[in-house]
């Protein structure tokens, strides 16, 4: 203001706004675009096999995560349907060491459709009889994926124990028999190339006795116990300081999921033991958008990786 | 108020001119008040053209499919969101096809296109799109799609019927609320059920809505020699021949792949 051609300043009702560091947003911020996946660590960290590349470190006696009760599991999906949620997944530990698995499912797939990511090392008959008929019973898909590493004997053996790739494969082998078409979920060892990898694999698949082999590859996340087996990420494995212009949030999963324990709300199925992984007790709680600070995130981003079926 | 409107809606044309041709003669005798096409007119069959040029003189209105937009703008490949590896290779051969043969007039008309449409008949807001209301690539699949999404995706794009393409099997779903989420099939592909015959949607709005999931056969023996004549992938000729899916299966959900042979 000019008064007489002398400066006044304005009087000052209000103290200086303490001085605001100009914003430097180091880690791209993930909205959560919509609830499409629920993920649900039914079995906790429980698990029936000690794989030494677990990214949950799970294994017999271990409840990091306890079991999700039945009321438990049907509250989490009561939660997610105001939301919009479009489908369920239900993973571990091992889900199959859960004593009510099978009424969680008829629960759930009321709702929506549901999968299931097993070790396939504890598929009796009478459970895959169970499974063939909620299947028929529901107008939703119900997906059994099967867990295997590498692609061969040796090299799921080396991580999963001995004979475990056997047990898988008849798990699957009967799967296949009882008309479910079992999802194979390979991880891929860094070093392979993806495309070889992929026709290895399914190679490998049709020569064990599979017919129609549904095959999703994943790759290796340098956490939980991989963390130990091999490293974990380095520093400059990590999306700081992405250009902005860069970013799509539909490239990474965390724009479409959250996943639940029984120690709460957690950003993806991944990160449950990680720090900054945890978002709230109730769902409501983790529609907020996430900071990509960990390797993981780096993984995900850069392969294009999902944990869904698609 | 006695008000009814009849819409008539078909997808995935796929260069399949004989069946469009057939599906525009069984629109002709169904005589419903609009027509729409909900895009993707290339790709898979023969000679692009040759559906467009029919399309184009039946004046049918056609959304712009996430093909339409790929071949209209010259892109790189499809983007029909495969995530499978033997997927994306027929994928990409059936793209550098139809974009080879897809004449510049035809391509400048395809970016024109709207994405979606909307109408209100019967004091019901009806939306028609191609994959989803949220994505022009998404596959809304019967299975793997929950009431609770259906009715979040109405609600989202203020919508009381949807009707949408793109995975090629035709289903429609009352929900709870009497909203309707109707996927019209595709005409071009056969729908992985044995049969050979295109699939369109025939919508009636009144106080109701009543859907009607057409089939129209066509002379799909004479297309599949086309297709051999153009020296298109035998595991396409294949599909039209049986109504079986050969390629394209990977992101199949349980349910409906198991409806199929392969």
């Amino acid at each position: 203001m000019h008064h007489y051609g002398v400066r006044i300043e304005p009087l000052r009702t209000t103290p200086d706004p303490a001085p605001v560091p100009a914003p430097t947003p180091a880690y791209p911020l993930q909205p959560l675009l919509h609830l499409d996946e629920l993920w649900i660590q039914v079995a906790g960290t429980l698990c029936n096999l000690s794989c030494t590349h677990c990214f949950v470190s799970s294994g017999p006696g271990i409840d990091r995560h306890r079991l999700m009760s039945r009321a438990e599991v049907h509250s989490r999906v009561l939660e997610a349907l105001p939301l919009g949620v479009k489908e369920f997944y239900f993973t571990g530990g091992e889900p199959f060491v859960h004593p009510e698995l099978l009424e969680i499912l008829e629960d759930t797939l009321a709702h929506g459709p549901c999968t299931v990511l097993t070790n396939g090392t504890l598929l009796t008959e009478a459970r895959i009889r169970s499974l063939r008929r909620l299947s028929e019973g529901t107008r939703y898909s119900l997906e059994i994926r099967v867990s295997l590493d590498g692609a061969s004997p040796a090299e799921h053996d080396r991580l999963r124990g001995p004979g475990a790739f056997a047990r898988a494969l008849d798990g699957l082998l009967r799967l296949e028999r009882a008309g479910l078409l079992p999802i194979v979920t390979i991880t891929r060892p860094v070093e392979h190339d993806p495309l070889a990898f992929h026709e290895r694999a399914l190679l490998m698949l049709r020569a064990a006795g599979l017919s129609r082999p549904r095959l999703k590859v994943i790759p290796m996340f340098l956490i939980g116990r991989e963390r130990q087996r091999t490293r974990g990420y380095r520093g400059e494995e990590s999306l700081r300081d992405l250009p902005a212009e860069s970013f799509d949030p539909g490239r990474l999963q965390c724009s479409r999921c959250r996943a639940v324990t029984s120690q709460g709300v957690f950003v993806c199925p991944l990160l449950v033991d990680e720090p900054g992984g945890r978002m709230g007790d109730r769902l409501g709680d983790a529609v907020r958008p996430f900071e990509l600070r960990h390797g993981a995130c780096f993984t995900c981003w850069t392969t294009g990786m999902s944990c869904g079926n698609s | 108020m006695g008000e009814t409107l009849r819409l008539a809606a078909f997808g995935g044309v796929y260069s399949n001119h004989l069946a469009l041709r057939a599906v525009l003669d069984d629109i002709a005798a169904v005589a419903p008040d609009v027509t729409w096409c909900l895009g993707d007119l290339g790709g898979f069959g023969p000679a692009p053209d040759r559906s467009a040029e029919i399309l184009r003189a039946s004046g049918v209105p056609m959304l712009r499919g996430n093909y339409d937009n790929s071949i209209g703008n010259d892109r790189d490949d499809c983007a029909c969101g495969y995530a499978d590896p033997r997927d994306n290779h027929f994928a990409q051969l059936s793209f550098e096809y139809t974009r080879a043969l897809t004449g510049l007039a035809h391509k400048q008309w395809m970016q024109g296109l709207p994405e979606q449409h909307r109408l209100v008949a019967a004091g019901r807001r009806v939306l028609l799109c191609h994959g989803s209301p949220r994505r022009v690539n998404e596959f809304l699949w019967e299975s793997t799609a929950s009431d609770a999404f259906l009715e979040w995706l109405c609600r989202a794009h203020a919508a009381d019927v949807v009707l949408c393409t793109h995975t090629g099997i035709p289903w429609h779903r009352e929900l709870p609320s009497g909203r309707h989420v109707i996927n019209v099939g595709a005409i071009g592909r056969p729908a992985n059920d044995g049969r050979t015959e295109a699939a369109y949607a025939v919508v009636t709005l009144d106080g109701s809505v009543r859907v009607e999931l057409r089939r129209v056969a066509y002379d799909h023996e004479a297309l599949a020699r086309e297709m051999e004549r153009e020296r298109l992938p035998a595991e396409f000729v294949e599909t039209i021949r049986t109504g079986w899916w050969t390629t394209c299966l990977e992101n199949l959900p349980a349910r409906e792949r198991r409806r199929g042979r392969h």
